[in-house]
């Protein structure tokens, strides 16, 4: 049985946990066969993206007008996500190949 | 490119194999005649990457060097490990001999006149190399892992003649 002492501690942890903000996290996306996947994904600022590219082929993920990752062939790529927003994605290389970013404030 | 070449080459294959199912390109001409559909891609985007001074343009070109370089490296890899030898057949003669007159004809054209001849070309080349692809390449290979790669070229290919209208509308 927890004591009395013992339960308020618990909770007094549990409290702090709490307070402290979410560590970031990596999402992971495939690129296989020219398609991103999981093509939309959700994140929170500070995150990072990883593209792991299967393909032979040397891909980008590019936002226009805003920033680009280069991914070489089978390799990997990587981008922490700086600001909030809705970005659509593509490959500069491969325009057929498309993705979306959800990213939402820490 | 005179696709015309290619296409009674490819008819001609296409018209044996009513008669005799044996008759199909057999894996080594296969591997053969996509290697040289590929080479033929790279050498005709170096002369654009060369000639041109349109950025939409020379961004395409590179892309087939990049692309159509790695899909003959994986091609390569491919028939070592199976122990293919790839083999010379009609349909690559074909097409190589198509491509040197179009090569030629490329390179006496300068400035728009080349620009837009050379995407011209790439839109009716890819048109082709798919159309092979679809109904003579990919039904006739036997090996699963050559049949695999081809699936993957068409479908590279198919965006690569997307890519190449888009430049070709947008140069009008």
């Amino acid at each position: 049985m927890v004591s009395g002492r013992y339960f308020w501690m618990l909770v007094a942890t549990s409290l702090v946990l709490a307070a402290v903000p979410a560590r970031s996290e990596t999402i992971q996306v495939t690129i296989s066969k020219l398609v991103f996947s999981p093509a939309a994904i959700h994140a929170k600022v500070g995150d990072m993206v990883e593209w792991i590219n299967k393909d032979s082929l040397v891909h980008t993920a590019t936002v226009r007008d805003g920033w680009e990752v280069m991914i070489p062939a089978k390799k990997e790529g990587t981008l922490i996500l700086r600001e909030a927003g809705e970005f659509e994605y593509y490959c500069r290389f491969h325009p057929n190949m498309k993705g979306s970013i959800a990213v939402t404030a820490p | 490119m005179s696709i015309r070449l290619i296409a009674i080459a490819l008819c001609f294959f296409g018209g044996v194999s009513l008669v005799q199912a044996a008759d199909k390109p057999t894996d080594p001409q296969i591997a053969h005649i996509a290697y040289t559909a590929g080479v033929i891609d790279i050498e005709v985007a170096k002369l654009a990457i060369e000639k041109s001074k349109n950025q939409a343009v020379i961004d395409f070109a590179q892309t087939m060097v990049r692309d159509h370089e790695a899909v003959n490296v994986q091609a390569l890899d491919l028939v070592k490990k199976l122990n293919v030898t790839p083999e010379d057949n009609d349909t690559s003669k074909a097409l190589s001999q198509a491509a040197t007159e179009e090569r030629t004809k490329l390179a006496k054209l300068d400035g728009a006149a080349f620009d837009k001849a050379y995407v011209e070309n790439e839109v009716a080349y890819h048109k082709q190399v798919n159309g092979a692809l679809e109904t003579l390449l990919i039904p006739s290979a036997s090996n699963a892992e050559l049949k695999s790669l081809l699936e993957t070229g068409l479908k590279l290919f198919q965006g690569h003649q997307q890519h190449a209208e888009h430049v070709a509308a947008e140069l009008k």
